[in-house]
């Protein structure tokens, strides 16, 4: 199988939760290949119907991100019998996470300096979501930082649409923002204010904002309004 | 040397358990069982604490072999749970606070199984996955705060499983959820249902209403048995609960998991956990029924650690409440 012998050849760069991630070169160029694997520990039936899903929504979402002008890495190639996916590696990059925690290294006050990133990730948030892409997995993680053709901005590049799909519901668009809030404070401690910028910035910078923004508010609340029992 | 006695009874376990230094000396129990089909309501299970109370209470102090003058501190649980069994359970540890003249120490009862968990099996900076009846959470510790990482945005597994229970009449003794276990380990064929993880969170709500409605169906029309449907919403529910788990692991860079809650005793749920671990090359930790279920000395050694570091509850504070968040305790026994 082709893919398997460009795998062994090719460089893991981290295992993920989705699967492995590799570097390696495709038709000349730097790319990253992101290997699903098998999971033993799920039924085979589940894993093979879960695996192929997930395959096919990362790459729909995708391309339908880059039709609308977001910056994701490109798709080279898909093998659906592997369920690998052969993608533009984005060189000269940082993950947010990685850059809040250098630029913000305790977590004594709420840096100005930021403000800037939390704007930029508000529009980019919203631009997704008026495209009706879920990214279903939104965390500073799955962001990534890169020198803009100016070399005084920086470039937001989306990554990891493993978990995305396509909705148009304010519901599920508030989710995905909750999604991302309860990942951006467990990560980054104080840093509520920053969060605020961001969810001010995608409301301004959002057609379709106000429903989503009251849905993430009864999202909010429905976490907190749950008995707690056993 | 310190000895703290501590009251659990948030749901249908009523339990109070002795430790002393990290030593349990004694951790008597009983469960509020209902019929098949039903489920447990505040009120008859409050009446069922009361019932029962004052006699684990002197089975604890008899097994433990000490006098209510040994003991340091009276902890019980402040909340979560339900509202009047939390209420039963904390009148008498404020009265027997008064009567012994100790101070009194109110819990957070995730926070319980947590130290537990990590005392019984001496993980060292573990990913936890809380699952039980009432709550399931994905949790890391970081400055000071046990972090909520991931969780259901509706209801908890082990409620989940409860109420598929009742649906096909499983018995609920000892518990709904060892009986789907057992059941489950019968069933052969793997029925497809929805699989629903939202980056960290994951939702059961669906799931749940799914089944309900397919089961009986299912059942009367021959398309499987009741030990397959068990097996299936296990095998997906814990998938859920493990991938959940893994993204965690994978974003705080974590090797280690511990499994506390009542749904942590399942053997399934270890074993599907151990296998994702294995492939990461981290280390899975889990506790027996004991720990795992709701107990009293998981309140008393969460409460041995608040008192070491200086908590107390003043008597107008040792209220309880129904909600109580994991992330809002301030852990001072930790760094």
């Amino acid at each position: 199988m082709a893919t398997h012998q460009l795998l062994r050849g090719a460089e893991l760069l981290k295992q993920g939760a989705e699967g492995r991630v590799y570097r390696a070169e495709f038709l000349g160029k730097p790319a990253v290949i992101k290997e699903r694997f098998p999971k033993r520990y799920r039924h085979p039936e589940l894993d093979e119907k879960l695996t192929h899903r997930r395959t096919v929504q990362e790459v729909r979402s995708i391309l339908r991100c880059r039709r609308a002008g977001i910056s994701t890495p490109v798709v080279y190639f898909v093998d659906y019998s592997s369920n690998c996916i052969f993608l533009e590696e984005i060189v000269d990059s940082q993950t947010v996470r990685d850059f809040i925690a250098s630029t913000q290294p305790s977590s004594s006050q709420e840096d100005q300096e930021l403000q800037w990133l939390a704007k930029l990730i508000g529009q980019i948030l919203a631009k997704i979501h008026d495209e009706d892409v879920i990214h279903g997995d939104l965390t500073t993680s799955n962001m990534l930082l890169r020198r803009g053709s100016e070399s005084s901005d920086f470039e937001l590049v989306l990554i990891d649409f493993g978990l995305s799909y396509i909705s148009a519901l304010a519901e599920d668009k508030g989710v995905d923002l909750f999604v991302l809030e309860k990942a951006f404070l467990s990560t980054h401690p104080n840093t509520e204010l920053l969060f605020q910028q961001l969810l001010h910035s995608y409301s301004t910078s959002s057609k379709k904002s106000s429903a989503v923004i009251k849905k993430l508010e009864e999202v909010r609340f429905r976490g907190r309004k749950r008995s707690m029992v056993g | 040397m310190t000895i703290v006695i501590g009251f659990e009874g948030s749901a249908n376990k009523i339990g109070i358990g002795i430790i002393k230094d990290g030593e349990v000396l004694s951790n008597p129990r009983r469960t509020y069982i209902t019929p098949p089909g039903q489920g447990f309501m505040p009120g008859d299970t409050a009446r069922h604490h009361r019932g029962v109370i004052l006699t684990v209470l002197k089975e604890a102090l008899e097994e433990a072999g000490i006098q209510p003058a040994d003991i340091d501190c009276v902890a019980y649980t402040k909340g979560p749970g339900m509202g009047a069994p939390l209420v039963t359970v904390a009148i008498v540890a404020r009265t027997v606070a008064q009567l012994w003249g100790k101070p009194l120490l109110g819990v957070n009862h995730c926070i319980g199984h947590i130290e537990m968990g990590r005392l019984i099996t001496k993980a060292n900076n573990p990913t936890v996955l809380y699952v039980s009846g009432g709550n399931t959470q994905v949790i890391a510790y970081s400055e000071r705060r046990y972090r909520i990482f991931g969780e259901t945005i509706d209801i908890a597994v082990g409620n989940c499983l409860d109420r598929f229970a009742r649906v096909i009449k499983i018995s609920n003794d000892p518990s709904p959820g060892y009986n789907i276990e057992q059941m489950a380990k019968k069933g052969k064929r793997y029925v497809e249902l929805p699989y629903t993880v939202k980056g960290m969170d994951v939702s059961f709500s669906g799931i749940l209403s799914y089944i309900e409605e397919a089961a009986n169906k299912m059942l009367s029309a021959d398309q499987c048995t009741p030990e397959d449907l068990c097996f299936s919403l296990q095998e997906t529910v814990f998938a859920m609960l493990v991938e959940i788990t893994e993204r965690a692991m994978a974003h705080c860079g974590s090797q280690e998991v511990l499994i506390v809650g009542g749904v942590g005793c399942n053997l399934r749920l270890q074993e599907m956990m151990g296998v994702m671990c294995q492939e990461r090359g981290a280390k899975l930790f889990a506790t027996d029924e004991r720990f795992c279920i709701d107990n009293g000395a998981m309140i008393a050694q969460a409460g041995w650690e608040m008192f070491r570091s200086g908590q107390v509850t003043q008597l107008e504070d040792s209220w309880i409440t129904q909600r109580y968040r994991t992330d809002e305790v301030e852990v001072t026994w930790r760094d």
